[in-house]
């Protein structure tokens, strides 16, 4: 199920049938996605998804070989980067080095026909300064900066100009991973203070899960599934989609029967097992099951579930709130579980070697496509 | 060994080759200066200021210098920053390294030999004759200020082009996107980003080139025809034609002053267009 824009808010930004190629090579394959006032849509993918060519059509800085950029209900196709009313943090933020920090936030400022005066240009650039707490720093030189620094001057340099649209092209790939947490809170309450719609691209899932208000996956330039964090999780539709959003356990299954909605599918290990898959499947289909490490119980004795398969413990990591299992079936193969402590406090650590049970509730198992 | 014995030791070729080859010689030339023209010429010492006294009978050659040094630098960075934007911005890589390559070529012959080709060119069945053809009548190119322009331009070109090519090539094509993104029209972007940053290329070209020129004499001996004469011709006929030497000591002392001055001028100018900036480094 798909997030229904039309109801929920205003459309700022489209993207109708829309296909880049470069010689023969083709980045985007018919793109099409909505994107809200004011919603944090992340596109997230492996490099040479197309994620970064779909940014750079919505900033104009590549032509839509096929279909339409729409910006607030115009074709902008034609319109160039200098034109729209769209601004982007760089990937490596592309501050001007010869520009002081002021000078560099109040550069979009000055672009502008007829001219902003001085005094709110001022105004202006001092206010950015101090949304992204670098009060007092605009007389500074950008080598002076460090890189979270120099991140927050790109960010301010993009929204003193109150873009309908910010991109940010993988902006926190550059800083390490106590900064990026920081970054990653502070663009969120940005985001809902300031009521700018963000377009964020990465590949990161941590970055996309915990900030968009909705993802949109790509794989091999096309859209593969758009949805909110959550969806995308509980609801993946593909194989890829279930292990580019978290982790999880995939095992190879044959249908057996499809009546309706309502399919069988049989495991390697012999069970059958039913679900109701997110898209259309047919008898005979060679498909994929997934099951979230967290939706696995792992038991000593035989529990009262529908399927409980035996395993051998193979390797066990502490990770402080839960402790992560691998735990091998002769049939199946290796399944990652992760226990909560309270489960394993319940139930007591298990030592590799270990004969065990894996089980897991209703509907924890998804029948995917391949 | 200590680290200053390490320094001393990394030091110690180039400035035993400045000392000898350039220290002392200036120091004889300065003492020379002084001096006398023996009968026979050559030097006899003295202590005297009437070379000094004499130099304005040179006026001529420092007047030409002093015009079009700094002539042929402009006209050389106004032909070499579109060649050097096109080969570092525009140019396809595919092309780039044959182009700039090609920029070089004319190092691989002689400048006596090009130079002589521009005689040919700029003499009275080249150039003229063709204007002639089509009833421009009566031009007169070669031996005048402006074949040795064209001279020296066609001769120091790669000088300028080179430099100015590796600052443009260095520069970040991302912030030519950032300025775009910002609503630079692209004119803009150039004249805020693109030029204030290949400022420190610009300042080696010209420095290498006006310094160069200041000394130059083979070019304009060839296309000035006696004409239109350097400083450094002056310098020729002094000490190797009428063997004044103390002359023409007291003359090459002056464009030692004269090149140290508007030098000196130019690097605070440069300075000052610069700004603060760190990555300004001249030379």
């Amino acid at each position: 199920m798909s997030f229904d824009m039309s109801v929920t808010m205003q459309t700022i930004a489209e993207l109708r049938g829309v296909t880049k190629t470069f010689g023969n090579v083709v980045a985007a394959k018919d793109l099409n996605l909505s994107i809200g006032k004011g919603e944090f849509l992340s596109f997230l993918g492996p490099s040479g998804c197309g994620k970064t060519t779909a940014l750079r059509m919505l900033a104009g800085f590549e032509k839509p070989t096929e279909g339409q950029v729409l910006l607030d209900g115009e074709v902008v196709n034609d319109l160039d980067a200098h034109h729209r009313p769209v601004n982007m943090v760089f990937q490596h933020y592309a501050l001007f080095p010869h520009l002081s920090v002021f000078d560099n936030i109040a550069y979009g400022l000055r672009q502008q026909r007829p001219r902003v005066d001085k005094q709110t240009i001022a105004t202006k650039v001092k206010q950015a300064l101090e949304t992204v707490r670098l009060g007092g720093f605009g007389p500074r030189r950008i080598w002076e900066m460090s890189g979270g620094q120099q991140q927050r001057v790109a960010l301010a340099r993009a929204i003193v100009n109150e873009p309908k649209l910010l991109l940010l092209d993988e902006p926190m790939a550059a800083l390490d991973r106590k900064l990026r947490k920081e970054m990653q809170f502070e663009l969120q309450n940005l985001q809902r203070q300031l009521g700018i719609t963000f377009v964020l691209v990465t590949h990161d899932q941590e970055e996309a899960l915990s900030m968009s208000d909705r993802i949109c996956v790509m794989e091999g330039g096309s859209i593969v599934q758009v949805g909110s964090p959550r969806e995308l999780y509980d609801m993946p539709r593909s194989r890829y989609v279930a292990g580019f959003v978290g982790t999880s356990n995939f095992f190879d299954a044959t249908v057996t029967d499809a009546v309706a909605d309502q399919i069988t599918v049989r495991l390697a290990s012999g069970q059958k097992v039913h679900g109701t898959p997110e898209i259309p499947i047919d008898a005979g289909q060679e498909v994929c099951v997934s099951i979230r490490p967290e939706q696995i119980a792992l038991t000593r004795a035989l529990p009262a579930a529908e399927i409980a398969l035996p395993v051998t413990i193979q390797n066990r990591i502490f990770l402080g709130e839960h402790t992560e299992y691998l735990a091998r079936n002769e049939a199946l193969g290796d399944f990652h579980v992760l226990v909560p402590r309270q489960a394993e406090l319940n139930e007591g650590t298990f030592n590799a070697g270990e004969q065990a049970f894996v089980s897991w509730g209703e509907g924890a198992l998804l029948i995917l496509e391949n | 060994m200590t680290k200053r014995g390490r320094k001393a030791l990394l030091l110690a070729p180039a400035g035993i080759w400045l000392l000898v080859m350039l220290a002392l010689p200036l120091l004889v030339v300065f003492v020379f200066s002084f001096g006398e023209r023996g009968a026979a010429g050559g030097y006899v010492p003295a202590f005297t200021l009437e070379q000094y006294a004499n130099l304005p009978a040179r006026w001529t050659a420092f007047k030409n210098t002093l015009i079009l040094a700094p002539l042929g630098t402009i006209a050389a960075l106004v032909i070499a920053y579109p060649l050097a934007y096109f080969l570092a911005v525009r140019c396809s890589p595919k092309w780039k390294t044959s182009l700039l390559i090609l920029v070089i070529v004319p190092f691989w012959t002689s400048i006596l030999i090009r130079s002589y080709a521009w005689i040919f060119i700029l003499g009275g069945r080249g150039l003229p004759a063709l204007l002639e053809s089509i009833g421009i009548d009566d031009v007169r190119l070669i031996n005048t200020p402006f074949a040795v322009l064209v001279g020296i331009v066609y001769g120091y070109l790669p000088l300028m082009v080179f430099p100015i090519f590796v600052s443009l090539d260095k520069l970040d094509k991302r912030l030519l996107e950032a300025s775009a993104d910002l609503g630079s029209t692209p004119w803009r972007t150039f004249r805020q980003v693109t030029l204030p940053l290949s400022v420190p290329g610009i300042a080696t070209g010209c420095m290498l080139v006006f310094i160069l020129l200041m000394g130059e004499f083979l070019i304009p001996a060839i296309l000035g025809g006696g004409k239109v004469f350097f400083v450094g011709n002056a310098l020729v006929d002094l000490f190797l034609q009428s063997r004044n030497w103390a002359y023409g000591s007291a003359v090459a002392m002056t464009l030692v002053v004269v090149m140290l001055v508007t030098v000196s001028i130019y690097m605070k100018f440069i300075s000052r267009l610069g700004g603060q900036r760190e990555d300004v480094s001249l030379m």
